[in-house]
Protein backbone atom coordinates (compact mmCIF):
# COMPACT_ATOMS: atom_id res chain seq x y z
CA UNK A 1 0.00 0.00 0.00
CA UNK A 2 1.60 3.86 -0.88
CA UNK A 3 1.78 6.37 1.41
CA UNK A 4 -1.20 8.53 -1.00
CA UNK A 5 -3.59 5.17 -0.64
CA UNK A 6 -2.64 5.42 3.28
CA UNK A 7 -2.86 9.17 3.88
CA UNK A 8 -6.38 9.37 3.10
CA UNK A 9 -7.60 6.09 5.05
CA UNK A 10 -5.34 7.68 8.35
CA UNK A 11 -7.01 11.11 7.83
CA UNK A 12 -10.36 10.04 7.86
CA UNK A 13 -9.70 7.03 11.07
CA UNK A 14 -7.87 9.86 13.27
CA UNK A 15 -11.02 12.32 12.52
CA UNK A 16 -13.43 8.99 13.86
CA UNK A 17 -11.07 8.66 16.50
CA UNK A 18 -11.16 12.17 17.62
CA UNK A 19 -14.49 12.54 17.16
CA UNK A 20 -15.30 9.82 19.51
CA UNK A 21 -12.63 10.77 22.07
CA UNK A 22 -14.29 14.30 22.25
CA UNK A 23 -17.72 13.83 22.45
CA UNK A 24 -17.14 10.97 25.27
CA UNK A 25 -15.01 12.97 26.87
CA UNK A 26 -17.78 15.67 27.25
CA UNK A 27 -20.33 13.17 28.38
CA UNK A 28 -17.64 11.53 31.17
CA UNK A 29 -17.10 15.11 32.85
CA UNK A 30 -20.61 15.63 32.63
CA UNK A 31 -21.76 12.34 33.97
CA UNK A 32 -18.33 11.37 36.36
CA UNK A 33 -17.78 14.70 38.17
CA UNK A 34 -20.85 14.88 39.45
CA UNK A 35 -20.47 11.23 40.17
CA UNK A 36 -17.51 12.06 41.97
CA UNK A 37 -18.70 14.88 44.18
CA UNK A 38 -21.87 12.54 45.01
CA UNK A 39 -19.64 9.69 45.98
CA UNK A 40 -16.85 12.58 48.39
CA UNK A 41 -20.32 14.28 49.73
CA UNK A 42 -22.01 11.20 50.83
CA UNK A 43 -19.53 9.92 52.67
CA UNK A 44 -19.77 9.48 56.13
CA UNK A 45 -18.73 13.52 57.36
CA UNK A 46 -19.28 14.80 54.05
CA UNK A 47 -20.95 17.59 52.98
CA UNK A 48 -24.19 15.36 52.65
CA UNK A 49 -23.82 11.99 54.30
CA UNK A 50 -25.48 9.47 53.55
CA UNK A 51 -24.49 5.91 54.13
CA UNK A 52 -27.52 4.09 51.88
CA UNK A 53 -26.67 6.80 49.36
CA UNK A 54 -23.00 6.34 49.10
CA UNK A 55 -23.38 2.78 49.17
CA UNK A 56 -25.53 2.50 45.68
CA UNK A 57 -23.42 5.06 44.01
CA UNK A 58 -20.43 3.02 45.10
CA UNK A 59 -22.13 -0.23 43.83
CA UNK A 60 -22.99 1.79 40.49
CA UNK A 61 -19.47 2.96 39.74
CA UNK A 62 -18.12 -0.24 40.84
CA UNK A 63 -20.36 -1.91 38.62
CA UNK A 64 -19.48 0.00 35.52
CA UNK A 65 -15.42 -0.56 36.20
CA UNK A 66 -15.58 -3.82 36.49
CA UNK A 67 -17.22 -5.20 33.11
CA UNK A 68 -14.11 -5.06 30.35
CA UNK A 69 -14.87 -2.28 27.72
CA UNK A 70 -15.66 -5.04 25.41
CA UNK A 71 -18.39 -6.72 27.37
CA UNK A 72 -19.74 -3.54 28.22
CA UNK A 73 -19.87 -2.05 24.41
CA UNK A 74 -22.17 -5.30 23.59
CA UNK A 75 -23.84 -5.73 26.52
CA UNK A 76 -25.35 -1.96 26.73
CA UNK A 77 -26.15 -2.27 22.62
CA UNK A 78 -29.59 -1.86 23.72
CA UNK A 79 -29.40 1.03 25.46
CA UNK A 80 -27.38 2.71 22.74
CA UNK A 81 -30.22 2.13 20.38
CA UNK A 82 -32.55 3.70 22.49
CA UNK A 83 -30.13 6.95 22.84
CA UNK A 84 -28.92 7.30 19.62
CA UNK A 85 -31.65 5.03 17.58
CA UNK A 86 -28.64 2.99 15.91
CA UNK A 87 -25.72 1.13 17.14
CA UNK A 88 -23.28 1.53 14.32
CA UNK A 89 -21.08 4.49 13.29
CA UNK A 90 -18.60 6.56 15.39
CA UNK A 91 -22.07 8.55 17.37
CA UNK A 92 -23.42 5.19 18.74
CA UNK A 93 -19.62 4.23 20.05
CA UNK A 94 -19.43 7.39 22.20
CA UNK A 95 -22.82 5.90 24.01
CA UNK A 96 -20.38 2.60 25.32
CA UNK A 97 -17.11 4.92 25.73
CA UNK A 98 -18.91 6.90 28.19
CA UNK A 99 -20.49 4.46 30.10
CA UNK A 100 -17.21 2.98 30.47
CA UNK A 101 -15.23 5.89 31.04
CA UNK A 102 -17.57 8.06 33.24
CA UNK A 103 -17.26 5.59 36.74
CA UNK A 104 -13.65 5.24 35.77
CA UNK A 105 -13.28 8.93 35.98
CA UNK A 106 -15.23 9.16 38.82
CA UNK A 107 -13.29 7.17 41.12
CA UNK A 108 -10.34 9.64 39.97
CA UNK A 109 -12.26 12.93 41.08
CA UNK A 110 -12.93 11.12 44.23
CA UNK A 111 -9.85 10.54 45.25
CA UNK A 112 -8.71 14.37 43.96
CA UNK A 113 -11.39 15.70 45.93
CA UNK A 114 -9.90 13.92 48.88
CA UNK A 115 -6.53 15.44 48.34
CA UNK A 116 -8.28 18.51 49.47
CA UNK A 117 -7.97 19.19 53.27
CA UNK A 118 -10.43 19.04 55.99
CA UNK A 119 -9.39 22.43 57.43
CA UNK A 120 -10.14 24.09 54.10
CA UNK A 121 -13.69 22.97 53.93
CA UNK A 122 -14.48 23.68 57.58
CA UNK A 123 -12.79 26.83 57.30
CA UNK A 124 -15.25 27.73 54.22
CA UNK A 125 -17.80 26.19 56.91
CA UNK A 126 -16.98 28.65 59.64
CA UNK A 127 -17.11 31.66 57.22
CA UNK A 128 -21.06 30.47 56.74
CA UNK A 129 -20.63 28.94 53.43
CA UNK A 130 -23.26 26.39 52.00
CA UNK A 131 -22.77 23.25 50.15
CA UNK A 132 -22.75 24.40 46.81
CA UNK A 133 -20.52 27.16 47.59
CA UNK A 134 -18.05 24.71 49.12
CA UNK A 135 -18.22 22.69 46.27
CA UNK A 136 -17.79 25.17 43.47
CA UNK A 137 -15.52 27.26 45.39
CA UNK A 138 -13.16 25.09 47.43
CA UNK A 139 -13.41 21.39 46.89
CA UNK A 140 -12.80 22.03 42.63
CA UNK A 141 -10.72 24.99 42.43
CA UNK A 142 -8.56 23.13 44.89
CA UNK A 143 -8.81 19.88 43.29
CA UNK A 144 -8.08 21.10 39.84
CA UNK A 145 -4.66 20.30 39.44
CA UNK A 146 -5.68 16.75 40.19
CA UNK A 147 -9.06 16.37 38.49
CA UNK A 148 -6.45 17.85 34.73
CA UNK A 149 -4.58 14.90 35.74
CA UNK A 150 -7.64 12.25 36.12
CA UNK A 151 -8.95 13.66 33.35
CA UNK A 152 -5.57 13.22 31.04
CA UNK A 153 -5.19 9.49 32.77
CA UNK A 154 -9.21 9.15 31.15
CA UNK A 155 -8.86 10.79 28.13
CA UNK A 156 -5.98 8.27 27.59
CA UNK A 157 -8.06 5.59 28.16
CA UNK A 158 -10.98 6.79 26.21
CA UNK A 159 -8.32 6.69 23.15
CA UNK A 160 -7.36 3.13 24.17
CA UNK A 161 -11.36 2.10 24.37
CA UNK A 162 -12.08 3.79 21.29
CA UNK A 163 -9.95 1.40 19.21
CA UNK A 164 -12.31 -1.33 20.39
CA UNK A 165 -15.48 0.89 19.49
CA UNK A 166 -14.41 -0.12 15.67
CA UNK A 167 -15.52 -3.38 16.73
CA UNK A 168 -18.94 -2.02 16.58
CA UNK A 169 -18.69 0.00 13.47
CA UNK A 170 -17.09 2.33 15.29
CA UNK A 171 -14.73 3.42 12.97
CA UNK A 172 -11.64 5.20 14.51
CA UNK A 173 -7.79 4.15 13.77
CA UNK A 174 -7.89 0.63 16.00
CA UNK A 175 -11.06 -0.17 13.48
CA UNK A 176 -8.16 0.73 10.62
CA UNK A 177 -5.39 -1.38 12.29
CA UNK A 178 -7.27 -4.00 13.04
CA UNK A 179 -9.30 -4.07 8.92
CA UNK A 180 -6.12 -3.44 7.46
CA UNK A 181 -3.29 -4.03 9.57
CA UNK A 182 -4.58 -7.47 10.94
CA UNK A 183 -6.75 -8.85 9.02
CA UNK A 184 -5.15 -7.90 5.24
CA UNK A 185 -1.25 -7.99 6.52
CA UNK A 186 -0.45 -4.05 5.60
CA UNK A 187 2.13 -4.08 8.23
CA UNK A 188 3.41 -0.38 7.25
CA UNK A 189 0.10 0.54 7.70
CA UNK A 190 -0.07 -1.31 10.96
CA UNK A 191 2.71 0.31 11.96
CA UNK A 192 2.07 4.35 10.96
CA UNK A 193 -1.33 3.49 12.73
CA UNK A 194 0.30 2.80 16.10
CA UNK A 195 2.93 5.70 15.56
CA UNK A 196 -0.18 7.75 15.45
CA UNK A 197 -2.15 6.67 18.37
CA UNK A 198 1.30 6.64 20.26
CA UNK A 199 1.96 10.22 19.22
CA UNK A 200 -1.80 11.26 20.36
CA UNK A 201 -1.66 9.82 23.77
CA UNK A 202 1.83 11.67 24.10
CA UNK A 203 0.38 14.64 22.78
CA UNK A 204 -2.72 14.16 25.27
CA UNK A 205 -0.47 13.42 27.81
CA UNK A 206 1.98 16.32 28.27
CA UNK A 207 -0.87 18.63 27.61
CA UNK A 208 -2.17 17.40 30.74
CA UNK A 209 0.60 17.72 32.76
CA UNK A 210 1.23 21.01 31.48
CA UNK A 211 -1.95 22.22 32.16
CA UNK A 212 -2.26 20.18 35.79
CA UNK A 213 1.26 21.98 36.60
CA UNK A 214 0.03 25.21 35.77
CA UNK A 215 -2.86 24.94 38.02
CA UNK A 216 -0.80 23.51 41.49
CA UNK A 217 0.07 26.78 43.12
CA UNK A 218 1.60 24.62 46.05
CA UNK B 1 -19.71 38.45 74.50
CA UNK B 2 -19.72 34.42 74.28
CA UNK B 3 -21.72 32.31 76.70
CA UNK B 4 -20.97 28.53 76.81
CA UNK B 5 -23.25 26.76 79.67
CA UNK B 6 -23.87 23.15 80.12
CA UNK B 7 -21.67 21.91 77.06
CA UNK B 8 -21.38 18.66 76.63
CA UNK B 9 -20.44 16.74 73.26
CA UNK B 10 -20.26 12.74 73.46
CA UNK B 11 -18.89 11.66 69.98
CA UNK B 12 -19.76 7.85 68.93
CA UNK B 13 -16.60 6.17 67.99
CA UNK B 14 -16.90 2.46 67.27
CA UNK B 15 -20.32 2.06 69.31
CA UNK B 16 -18.16 3.26 72.17
CA UNK B 17 -19.00 6.43 73.92
CA UNK B 18 -16.06 9.01 74.28
CA UNK B 19 -17.03 12.17 76.03
CA UNK B 20 -15.02 15.20 74.62
CA UNK B 21 -16.37 18.38 76.34
CA UNK B 22 -18.28 17.34 80.18
CA UNK B 23 -20.04 20.24 80.87
CA UNK B 24 -18.63 23.00 80.50
CA UNK B 25 -19.46 26.73 81.09
CA UNK B 26 -17.63 29.67 79.57
CA UNK B 27 -18.03 33.12 79.79
CA UNK B 28 -15.99 35.35 77.86
CA UNK B 29 -16.33 39.12 78.55
CA UNK B 30 -16.79 41.89 75.26
CA UNK B 31 -13.44 42.84 74.11
CA UNK B 32 -11.59 40.94 76.20
CA UNK B 33 -8.63 37.74 75.02
CA UNK B 34 -9.69 34.59 76.76
CA UNK B 35 -7.54 31.32 76.85
CA UNK B 36 -8.78 28.08 76.96
CA UNK B 37 -5.61 26.33 77.64
CA UNK B 38 -5.15 22.54 78.23
CA UNK B 39 -3.15 20.01 76.64
CA UNK B 40 -4.03 18.01 73.36
CA UNK B 41 -6.96 15.48 74.16
CA UNK B 42 -8.02 18.02 76.61
CA UNK B 43 -11.22 18.83 74.46
CA UNK B 44 -10.44 22.57 74.10
CA UNK B 45 -10.06 22.17 70.51
CA UNK B 46 -14.16 20.30 70.29
CA UNK B 47 -15.29 22.66 72.93
CA UNK B 48 -14.18 25.93 70.11
CA UNK B 49 -15.56 24.42 66.99
CA UNK B 50 -19.10 23.85 69.21
CA UNK B 51 -19.16 27.90 69.40
CA UNK B 52 -19.40 28.26 66.15
CA UNK B 53 -21.04 24.47 66.09
CA UNK B 54 -19.25 23.17 63.27
CA UNK B 55 -19.69 20.41 66.07
CA UNK B 56 -23.20 20.28 67.07
CA UNK B 57 -22.96 19.98 70.80
CA UNK B 58 -25.12 17.10 72.10
CA UNK B 59 -26.43 19.25 75.02
CA UNK B 60 -25.80 22.91 76.41
CA UNK B 61 -25.96 25.83 74.90
CA UNK B 62 -24.20 28.33 72.89
CA UNK B 63 -24.74 31.96 72.40
CA UNK B 64 -22.62 34.51 70.60
CA UNK B 65 -23.26 38.35 71.04
CA UNK B 66 -26.38 37.25 72.41
CA UNK B 67 -28.10 35.60 69.79
CA UNK B 68 -28.24 31.84 71.08
CA UNK B 69 -26.51 29.65 68.27
CA UNK B 70 -27.73 26.24 69.30
CA UNK B 71 -30.96 27.51 68.27
CA UNK B 72 -30.79 28.27 65.09
CA UNK B 73 -31.85 26.48 61.41
CA UNK B 74 -29.30 25.65 59.03
CA UNK B 75 -29.89 29.36 56.97
CA UNK B 76 -29.57 31.22 59.89
CA UNK B 77 -26.79 29.48 61.42
CA UNK B 78 -24.60 30.30 58.38
CA UNK B 79 -25.83 34.16 58.48
CA UNK B 80 -24.56 34.01 62.42
CA UNK B 81 -21.48 32.39 61.39
CA UNK B 82 -20.62 35.59 59.03
CA UNK B 83 -20.09 37.08 62.26
CA UNK B 84 -17.71 34.91 63.92
CA UNK B 85 -14.22 35.11 62.74
CA UNK B 86 -11.86 32.03 62.94
CA UNK B 87 -8.30 31.16 62.17
CA UNK B 88 -6.77 28.17 61.89
CA UNK B 89 -3.50 26.01 62.83
CA UNK B 90 -2.59 25.42 59.60
CA UNK B 91 -3.97 28.34 58.08
CA UNK B 92 -6.58 26.75 55.89
CA UNK B 93 -5.84 29.15 52.86
CA UNK B 94 -7.23 28.03 49.68
CA UNK B 95 -4.08 27.17 47.05
CA UNK B 96 -5.39 28.31 44.55
CA UNK B 97 -6.69 31.42 45.34
CA UNK B 98 -4.22 34.90 45.64
CA UNK B 99 -4.08 36.20 49.07
CA UNK B 100 -6.40 39.20 47.94
CA UNK B 101 -8.83 35.98 46.06
CA UNK B 102 -8.66 34.50 49.85
CA UNK B 103 -9.33 37.51 52.03
CA UNK B 104 -12.38 38.28 49.61
CA UNK B 105 -13.35 34.79 49.89
CA UNK B 106 -15.66 35.21 53.15
CA UNK B 107 -17.36 38.65 51.50
CA UNK B 108 -18.12 36.52 48.64
CA UNK B 109 -19.31 33.90 50.73
CA UNK B 110 -21.57 37.08 51.84
CA UNK B 111 -22.45 38.48 48.50
CA UNK B 112 -20.42 41.26 48.68
CA UNK B 113 -20.42 43.58 45.19
CA UNK B 114 -17.11 43.15 43.74
CA UNK B 115 -16.06 47.27 44.10
CA UNK B 116 -16.57 46.69 47.83
CA UNK B 117 -15.11 43.22 47.87
CA UNK B 118 -11.85 44.47 46.43
CA UNK B 119 -11.81 47.88 48.59
CA UNK B 120 -12.48 45.84 51.76
CA UNK B 121 -9.63 43.57 50.86
CA UNK B 122 -6.94 45.94 50.13
CA UNK B 123 -8.04 47.37 53.35
CA UNK B 124 -7.68 44.00 55.49
CA UNK B 125 -4.21 43.52 53.50
CA UNK B 126 -3.26 47.06 55.44
CA UNK B 127 -4.46 45.95 58.51
CA UNK B 128 -2.27 42.94 58.53
CA UNK B 129 0.51 44.75 56.82
CA UNK B 130 0.87 42.74 53.80
CA UNK B 131 -0.47 44.88 51.19
CA UNK B 132 2.16 44.15 48.89
CA UNK B 133 1.67 40.42 48.96
CA UNK B 134 -1.80 40.71 47.35
CA UNK B 135 -1.01 38.97 44.40
CA UNK B 136 1.04 36.40 45.94
CA UNK B 137 0.03 32.79 46.14
CA UNK B 138 -0.52 31.38 50.04
CA UNK B 139 2.81 28.75 48.68
CA UNK B 140 5.43 31.56 47.93
CA UNK B 141 4.54 33.01 51.80
CA UNK B 142 6.14 32.32 55.13
CA UNK B 143 4.10 30.36 57.99
CA UNK B 144 3.57 34.01 59.92
CA UNK B 145 2.46 35.99 56.73
CA UNK B 146 -0.28 33.02 55.78
CA UNK B 147 -1.83 33.15 59.66
CA UNK B 148 -1.73 37.05 58.89
CA UNK B 149 -3.66 36.54 55.62
CA UNK B 150 -5.88 33.84 57.72
CA UNK B 151 -6.69 36.94 60.09
CA UNK B 152 -7.04 39.34 57.47
CA UNK B 153 -9.75 36.81 56.12
CA UNK B 154 -11.37 35.83 59.42
CA UNK B 155 -12.28 40.09 59.63
CA UNK B 156 -13.40 40.56 56.43
CA UNK B 157 -17.06 40.37 57.61
CA UNK B 158 -16.00 42.87 60.56
CA UNK B 159 -16.53 40.15 62.78
CA UNK B 160 -17.23 41.40 66.73
CA UNK B 161 -15.34 37.96 68.05
CA UNK B 162 -12.40 35.96 66.64
CA UNK B 163 -12.03 32.72 67.58
CA UNK B 164 -8.25 31.22 67.37
CA UNK B 165 -7.56 27.54 66.99
CA UNK B 166 -4.01 26.74 68.21
CA UNK B 167 -2.92 29.89 65.81
CA UNK B 168 0.61 29.72 66.42
CA UNK B 169 1.38 26.39 67.15
CA UNK B 170 2.71 25.77 63.85
CA UNK B 171 4.83 29.05 64.35
CA UNK B 172 8.34 29.69 64.96
CA UNK B 173 8.90 31.36 68.44
CA UNK B 174 9.47 34.81 67.00
CA UNK B 175 6.93 34.63 64.35
CA UNK B 176 3.98 33.64 67.09
CA UNK B 177 5.63 36.68 68.60
CA UNK B 178 4.97 38.72 66.02
CA UNK B 179 1.03 37.21 65.26
CA UNK B 180 0.68 37.18 69.22
CA UNK B 181 0.91 40.67 68.94
CA UNK B 182 -1.16 41.45 65.96
CA UNK B 183 -3.94 40.10 67.98
CA UNK B 184 -2.90 42.33 70.56
CA UNK B 185 -3.69 44.98 68.82
CA UNK B 186 -6.45 44.04 66.55
CA UNK B 187 -8.21 42.88 70.53
CA UNK B 188 -7.23 47.02 71.78
CA UNK B 189 -8.10 48.87 68.22
CA UNK B 190 -11.06 47.06 67.15
CA UNK B 191 -12.34 45.86 70.89
CA UNK B 192 -12.22 42.41 69.01
CA UNK B 193 -13.56 40.06 71.49
CA UNK B 194 -11.50 36.71 71.25
CA UNK B 195 -11.39 33.44 72.22
CA UNK B 196 -8.43 30.92 71.69
CA UNK B 197 -7.56 27.88 72.44
CA UNK B 198 -3.71 26.63 73.11
CA UNK B 199 -1.25 24.39 74.78
CA UNK B 200 1.33 26.92 75.59
CA UNK B 201 1.29 28.87 78.45
CA UNK B 202 3.71 31.28 76.67
CA UNK B 203 0.62 32.92 74.90
CA UNK B 204 -1.99 32.70 77.72
CA UNK B 205 1.03 34.63 79.94
CA UNK B 206 1.51 36.81 76.65
CA UNK B 207 -2.20 38.36 75.70
CA UNK B 208 -4.58 36.63 77.28
CA UNK B 209 -6.73 38.74 80.29
CA UNK B 210 -8.74 35.81 81.13
CA UNK B 211 -8.11 31.68 80.97
CA UNK B 212 -9.83 28.72 81.52
CA UNK B 213 -7.70 25.72 82.13
CA UNK B 214 -9.27 22.23 81.05
CA UNK B 215 -8.34 18.74 81.15
CA UNK B 216 -10.14 15.43 80.39
CA UNK B 217 -13.32 17.34 79.42
CA UNK B 218 -13.74 19.78 82.04
CA UNK B 219 -12.35 23.56 82.59
CA UNK B 220 -10.48 23.24 86.67
CA UNK B 221 -10.17 26.40 86.92
CA UNK B 222 -11.55 29.68 85.37
CA UNK B 223 -11.29 33.65 85.66
CA UNK B 224 -9.16 36.40 84.90
CA UNK B 225 -5.60 36.02 85.03
CA UNK B 226 -4.74 37.97 88.63
CA UNK B 227 -7.69 36.34 89.82
CA UNK B 228 -6.75 32.71 89.36
CA UNK B 229 -2.88 33.78 90.19
CA UNK B 230 -3.84 34.66 93.53
CA UNK B 231 -6.34 31.89 94.43
CA UNK B 232 -4.74 29.53 96.94
CA UNK B 233 -3.31 26.08 95.21
CA UNK B 234 -3.77 27.28 91.39
CA UNK B 235 -2.41 25.40 88.86
CA UNK B 236 -2.25 27.75 86.74
CA UNK B 237 -0.08 29.79 89.40
CA UNK B 238 2.04 26.55 89.84
CA UNK B 239 2.82 26.40 86.24
CA UNK B 240 3.13 29.78 85.43
CA UNK B 241 6.21 29.88 88.29
CA UNK B 242 7.27 26.94 88.89
CA UNK B 243 8.94 26.88 92.10
CA UNK B 244 10.53 23.53 94.01
CA UNK B 245 8.54 21.37 96.43
CA UNK B 246 7.78 23.31 99.27
CA UNK B 247 9.93 21.83 102.40
CA UNK B 248 7.30 22.05 105.50
CA UNK B 249 7.28 25.94 106.90
CA UNK B 250 7.88 27.48 104.14
CA UNK B 251 5.98 30.12 103.17
CA UNK B 252 4.85 30.84 99.40
CA UNK B 253 3.70 34.56 98.80
CA UNK B 254 1.81 35.32 95.42
CA UNK B 255 1.90 39.03 94.23
CA UNK B 256 -0.17 40.74 91.42
CA UNK B 257 0.77 44.58 90.39
CA UNK B 258 2.42 44.88 93.95
CA UNK B 259 5.56 44.51 92.72
CA UNK B 260 6.67 48.10 93.41
CA UNK B 261 6.18 48.04 97.11
CA UNK B 262 9.20 46.64 98.68
CA UNK B 263 7.03 44.24 101.05
CA UNK B 264 9.96 41.79 102.19
CA UNK B 265 11.89 44.50 103.13
CA UNK B 266 9.19 46.53 105.04
CA UNK B 267 8.39 42.84 106.44
CA UNK B 268 11.66 42.47 107.90
CA UNK B 269 12.03 46.03 109.41
CA UNK B 270 8.45 45.99 111.11
CA UNK B 271 8.48 42.37 112.84
CA UNK B 272 11.41 40.83 114.79
CA UNK B 273 12.06 37.92 111.59
CA UNK B 274 14.25 37.12 109.68
CA UNK B 275 13.21 36.13 105.76
CA UNK B 276 15.59 33.93 103.33
CA UNK B 277 14.26 34.05 99.82
CA UNK B 278 14.23 30.32 98.91
CA UNK B 279 13.18 30.87 94.95
CA UNK B 280 11.45 33.63 93.00
CA UNK B 281 9.68 33.94 89.95
CA UNK B 282 8.58 37.11 88.14
CA UNK B 283 6.91 37.77 85.28
CA UNK B 284 4.51 39.84 83.21
CA UNK B 285 1.31 38.31 82.77
CA UNK B 286 -1.51 40.36 81.19
CA UNK B 287 0.25 43.58 81.42
CA UNK B 288 0.51 43.27 85.05
CA UNK B 289 3.79 42.47 86.70
CA UNK B 290 2.97 39.40 88.50
CA UNK B 291 6.08 36.90 90.33
CA UNK B 292 5.87 33.98 93.20
CA UNK B 293 8.54 34.10 95.71
CA UNK B 294 9.13 31.02 98.21
CA UNK B 295 9.88 32.40 101.80
CA UNK B 296 11.38 30.95 104.92
CA UNK B 297 10.64 33.24 107.56
CA UNK B 298 12.33 32.63 110.99
CA UNK B 299 11.59 34.76 114.48
CA UNK B 300 9.04 35.41 117.13
CA UNK B 301 7.01 37.68 115.25
CA UNK B 302 6.56 35.18 112.15
CA UNK B 303 2.67 35.03 112.54
CA UNK B 304 2.05 38.94 112.63
CA UNK B 305 4.53 38.89 109.62
CA UNK B 306 2.55 36.59 107.67
CA UNK B 307 -0.83 38.45 108.53
CA UNK B 308 0.87 41.15 107.33
CA UNK B 309 1.65 40.18 103.98
CA UNK B 310 -1.85 38.78 103.80
CA UNK B 311 -2.82 42.49 104.29
CA UNK B 312 -1.07 44.19 102.15
CA UNK B 313 -3.38 42.01 99.06
CA UNK B 314 -0.31 39.23 98.93
CA UNK B 315 -1.70 35.36 98.52
CA UNK B 316 0.30 33.64 101.47
CA UNK B 317 0.16 29.80 101.17
CA UNK B 318 2.23 28.03 104.39
CA UNK B 319 3.80 24.56 103.57
CA UNK B 320 2.82 21.99 105.86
Amino acid sequence: MTWDEMFPMLLESTGQTAEMVLWSTLFTVLLGLPLGVALVATDRGGLFPSAVLNRVLGLVVNLGRSLPFIILMIAVIPFTRLIVGTTIGTIAAVVPLTLGAAPFFARLVETALREVGRDKVQAAQAMGAGRATIVGKVLLPEAMPGLIAGLTVTVVALISYSAMAGAIGGGGLGDLAIRYGYQRFETTLMIVTVVVLVAVVQLVQSLGDTVARRLARD
Amino acid sequence: MIDVSGLRKVYQDRGREVVAVDGVDLHVREGEIYGVLGQSGAGKSTLLRCVNLLERPTSGTVSVAGQELTSLAERDLRKARQRIGMIHQHFALLSSRTVAGNVAFPLEVMGTAKAERARRTAELLELVGLADKAGAYPAQLSGGQKQRVGIARALAGSPPVLLSDEATSALDPGTTQSILALLKSLNRELGLTILLITHEMHVVKSICDSVAVMRDGLVEESGTIPELISRPGSRLAAELFPLPEPEPGNVTITFTGQAGEPVVSQVVRKFDVDVNILGGALEEVAGVSTGRLRLLVTGDERAAALSYLAERGLLVEEAR
